[in-house]
């Protein structure tokens, strides 16, 4: 029993981790049909900023104040990531729309760049950012278990993003042109909605989110240059898994990606494990070859 | 005339002659390089058989694939491991000794002798290919979509093979053999040797992917490229083309890697990893994708220019190499050779020497 | 627009002439398909038999389900019931596209598809060769000879002297023609046609119709279409659906004397005509 709630924790935990990392790259991908390969490092920006802040908290802010930094550190970290999403989208990515893949060798170059620079500002040793204290500690549930407050953190937090992407897909005039541009760009275009904004937006957004998922990536462990690349290619798997054009899509392929990654590593190894779910996503997308949730169109091509 | 000589009528017997300097002058490169420049020649050309494939899936069937660093590394280790147990003999090899292995590992068996080893290079990766295609391909995963496949499979088979460190040696991968079949891979006539053989095995694959792309295949390739739904209503299986142009393509990967190991004398995880694999991509983007030469030409380009900045300036690569993918795909999405047809189409426009449209069909 | 049809009489249609066409032997027969998207029933419990020789029209309103027909029987899209038999009793219902299309059922879409970067050689050369087979295909050097089967047809499709000219720089009409001589080129059983003549000139659709008897000599053609005028002059047969199912079967005359027909399809026809024409 023990056993099972650490298990569904972890996997939990893991989860909630992937989501973050993917629903920036769920959106622009739905959104453009563009793979921003360069997501890595924009959760990496996140991350450094969120360094960047404690590091001005503790110069220029009384003692007493070092642990709000975080909540500010948040913020920062959005809107450092949505600025340089959205110079990316203004000056790259909006001349490669309907290249799919050479916008996934853009970007990539683009991520390189901006790993080399991180490490040009910062070194290339990992830094650790120390997290606030409200969040050392865990919430003891039996004598053997406690749950760490900053995984707590996290999920609440992805929970808190999920809801927020939702009442602004769903609920805002802004999301209303989103969603129309992702299912049909041409007629939403001639309906009077500006797509370059909109997806100058989005994109903004998507990677604002990123910054975010860096900014919590920061209470796991050190940081470095590369740390986006570590995550990015699970993050990529959610969104294949997950299907493209949904929300829920994207929630489910993280919570399985998490839920057996965890399962599997129990009972292999690290390495067998991460096989084994490959496996498994290249099984299920024989049986749904457009993951969990997919937009049906008619046309042909 | 001299221009017009070089700008290339694109007659058959200029190209011959062009083919027949070019491959002349290739064979004379040992005579006036250094054993050390002709080795980094040695490597490029066998990375350049790498190349060739993935312009071959890539320029013509339109499937990228970021994983052909797994299919270069599986024909690597394959040599590695026969080199290896050559140099250890009738003991184990080191690593595993260290880990604790007692025995040798059942897979490790047919690499003692050098034909299956040679067989099992280029055999394994075509066959993970051929594996992996079928099951994407046969759904029509392909795209973006496919792309991504390719990469989580790079990622997971390094991880494997970090984690399996008792059976591949792990992070540090392979090293330590300092002959094959008896001569010494440092001395310069082995050099020699190993040069001819990559050449010729560079000029095997260039004339089989070019029979490829001028057979049918090539043209329901570039077909399925442009329309797969439509291929299908025609009758044919795209498919079945598209995994048997990934098998081809991942088994001339795994030759590349037996002879960059021959060359470097090591491989390791973080020779295969996801940065090198996407670095194959580049080679073939900057030399230009579905020409085949403009990837011969983007590999040596880029590993020279890559040996030089790293030699000077090693912080600098990744930056260089970022830029350069940023300036390829938005500048010059044709590559060089790309540039270079450019060039001589508006040079002869200017000399006013019309070449008539008398191009050979295809 | 002047209705060519009248211009000059290429109607084949005469009573009784329909039923004598009617003895050849079933090529195609679709029985109670029915097809649904989501909770939306596309097709409902449909029957059409297709026999050698005929030039078959599908017509009806829009949504009445005629393409999703043509995707059934292709094999583009998955029936939720019901079956497809070919005239030897070969149920084809579940095989892939490409497996349908190998046994001689060709299709083609509304929008020319044929391959833009290829010469017009090159495209039909694709269609050429029965045998699919990538090892086969590996044998053959692309743009080696033009056969004489080549040649007939690119005389049928009257794009003789287009042979070596890229493939996308031909004008809309000249596109439809060449796809439709690849699928002459797979000596097909049935060809499935998805509005041939959309966009084209008056010409064009002459030429087109003309065409379409040509080769119905020698298997059955099917064509979905919404341009009456062309269907009244070409149509040998004539299948009216309407809201996925079987509204009237017959000959061009029989279609329009039928009050039913009228009613939903001929009838909003000529009064969208009219106003037309008023304007």
């Amino acid at each position: 029993m023990e056993m099972t709630i650490l298990q569904v924790f972890n996997g939990l935990s893991v989860s909630s981790i992937l989501l973050l990392i993917a629903l920036g790259l769920a959106v622009t991908f739905g959104l453009m049909n563009v793979i921003n390969m360069a997501h890595g490092e924009l959760i990496m920006i996140g991350a450094y900023s969120t360094y960047v802040t404690q590091g001005l908290f503790t110069a220029y802010m009384p003692k007493s104040w070092f642990d709000t930094y975080f909540i500010a550190a948040l913020l920062v970290s959005f809107v450092v990531a949505a600025l340089i999403g959205w110079l990316l989208e203004m000056i790259l990515i909006r001349h490669l729309y309907g290249r799919p893949l050479d916008s996934l060798l853009a970007t990539w170059g683009v991520g390189m760049m901006l790993q080399q620079i991180a490490r040009f500002i910062f070194g290339a040793p990992n830094v650790a950012v120390t997290s606030p204290s409200w969040l050392n500690g865990g919430l003891a549930i039996t004598s053997s278990i406690v749950l760490p407050y900053k995984r707590l953190f996290i999920i609440v937090l992805v929970a808190l993003v999920l809801t927020a992407m939702y009442l602004y897909i769903y609920r805002t005039v802004q999301g209303r042109r989103m969603r129309a541009v992702m299912q049909n760009r041409n007629m939403a275009g001639c309906l009077g909605i500006s797509t370059r904004r909109v997806d100058g937006l989005t994109f903004a957004i998507g990677s604002g989110i990123a910054g975010i998922a860096g900014c919590a990536l920061t209470l796991l462990g050190p940081i470095g240059p590369s740390i986006g690349t570590y995550y990015i290619v699970d993050a990529f798997m959610v969104v294949v898994l997950g299907g493209v054009g949904k929300l829920i899509g994207t929630v489910a392929g993280a919570l399985g990606i998490g839920m057996f990654n965890t399962l599997f590593e129990t009972y292999t190894s690290a390495s067998i494990g991460k096989v084994l779910v490959f496996a498994l996503i290249v099984a299920f997308l024989q049986w749904k070859p457009r993951g969990l949730v997919a937009l049906r169109t008619r046309s042909l091509d | 005339m001299v221009l017009k000589w070089l700008t290339g009528n694109p007659g058959s017997r200029t190209k011959r002659i062009l083919w027949s300097v070019l491959l002349l002058l290739m064979c004379m490169a040992p005579l006036f390089m250094t054993p050390f420049r002709l080795g980094l020649l040695t490597k490029f050309l066998a990375l350049a058989i790498l190349a060739v494939g993935l312009d071959l899936i890539w320029g013509y069937g339109g499937i990228l694939s970021l994983g052909h660093g797994v299919f270069f590394g599986l024909g690597a280790y394959a040599m590695a491991m026969y080199l290896k147990l050559e140099a250890s003999g009738t003991s184990l090899p080191d690593f595993m000794s260290w880990s604790g292995v007692e025995g040798l590992p059942w897979f490790w068996e047919p690499f003692r002798s050098f034909p299956a080893a040679l067989i099992l290079g280029m055999l394994l990766p075509a066959l993970l290919a051929l594996i992996l295609g079928f099951f994407t391909f046969r759904n029509r995963i392909v795209g973006v979509y496919f792309t991504i496949l390719t990469q989580a499979l790079v990622m997971i088979v390094v991880t494997l093979f970090v984690g399996k460190q008792e059976w591949t040696g792990g992070t540090n991968g392979l090293t330590g053999y300092p002959s094959i079949l008896g001569f010494n891979l440092n001395t310069p006539s082995t050099k020699i040797g190993l040069y001819f053989i990559t050449l010729a095995a560079l000029a095997g694959a260039y004339v089989l992917c070019r029979r490829i792309v001028s057979s049918r295949v090539g043209q329901v390739l570039e077909a399925s490229r442009d329309g797969e739904n439509r291929v299908r209503f025609l009758g044919f299986d795209p498919s079945r083309y598209k995994t048997f142009a990934f098998a081809v393509s991942g088994g001339l990967a795994g030759l590349a890697g037996m002879l960059f190991v021959l060359q470097v004398g090591i491989i390791s995880p973080s020779m295969m990893g996801i940065v090198p694999s996407i670095e194959m991509v580049l080679w073939v983007a900057l030399g230009g994708r579905g020409t085949l030469i403009g990837a011969i030409i983007g590999t040596v380009l880029l590993n020279s220019a890559k040996t030089g900045i790293s030699e000077a300036y090693p912080e600098g690569w990744l930056l260089v190499l970022g830029a350069l993918f940023v300036i390829v795909v938005v500048l010059m999405p044709k590559g060089l050779v790309g540039v270079w047809s450019k060039v001589v189409s508006s040079l002869s426009r200017r000399g006013g020497t019309v070449h008539a449209a008398v191009r050979k069909e295809g | 627009m002047q209705p060519y049809a009248k211009k000059v009489d290429f109607s084949v249609p005469v009573r009784g002439e329909v039923r004598e066409i009617g003895i050849s032997p079933i090529v195609l027969s679709a029985e109670d398909i029915t097809v649904t998207f989501g909770g939306f029933v596309a097709v409902n419990g449909m029957n059409l038999a297709l026999r050698k020789n005929e030039l078959h029209f599908l017509i009806g309103p829009n949504g009445a389900g005629k393409t999703t027909m043509l995707d059934v029987i292709c094999g583009k899209t998955r029936p939720a019931a019901g079956r497809v038999l070919l005239g030897d009793g070969l149920d084809i219902t579940k095989k892939r596209d490409y497996e349908i299309a190998g046994l001689g059922v060709g299709r083609k879409f509304q929008a020319p598809s044929i391959f833009a970067n290829l010469s017009v050689k090159e495209n039909l050369e694709l269609t050429l060769d029965p045998d699919r087979s990538v090892f086969r295909a590996l044998k053959v050097r692309r743009n080696r000879c033009t056969t004489f089967e080549m040649k007939k047809v690119l005389e049928q499709i009257g794009l003789p002297d287009r042979l070596h000219v890229r493939a996308g720089s031909l004008s809309h009409g000249e596109k439809q023609w060449l796809e439709i001589g690849m699928l002459l080129l797979q000596k097909p059983r049935l060809l499935l046609l998805d509005e041939p003549v959309a966009g084209m000139t008056d010409e064009e659709t002459m030429k087109t119709g003309m065409l379409l008897q040509d080769i119905a000599k020698a298997c059955s053609v099917v064509v979905v279409e919404h341009d009456m005028d062309f269907v009244r002059s070409f149509a040998a047969k004539v299948t009216v659906m309407h809201e996925g199912k079987l509204l009237k079967e017959g000959s061009m005359a029989e279609i329009q004397r039928d009050p039913m027909v009228a009613e939903v399809y001929l009838g909003k026809r000529r009064e969208t005509n009219a106003q037309a024409a008023g304007h």
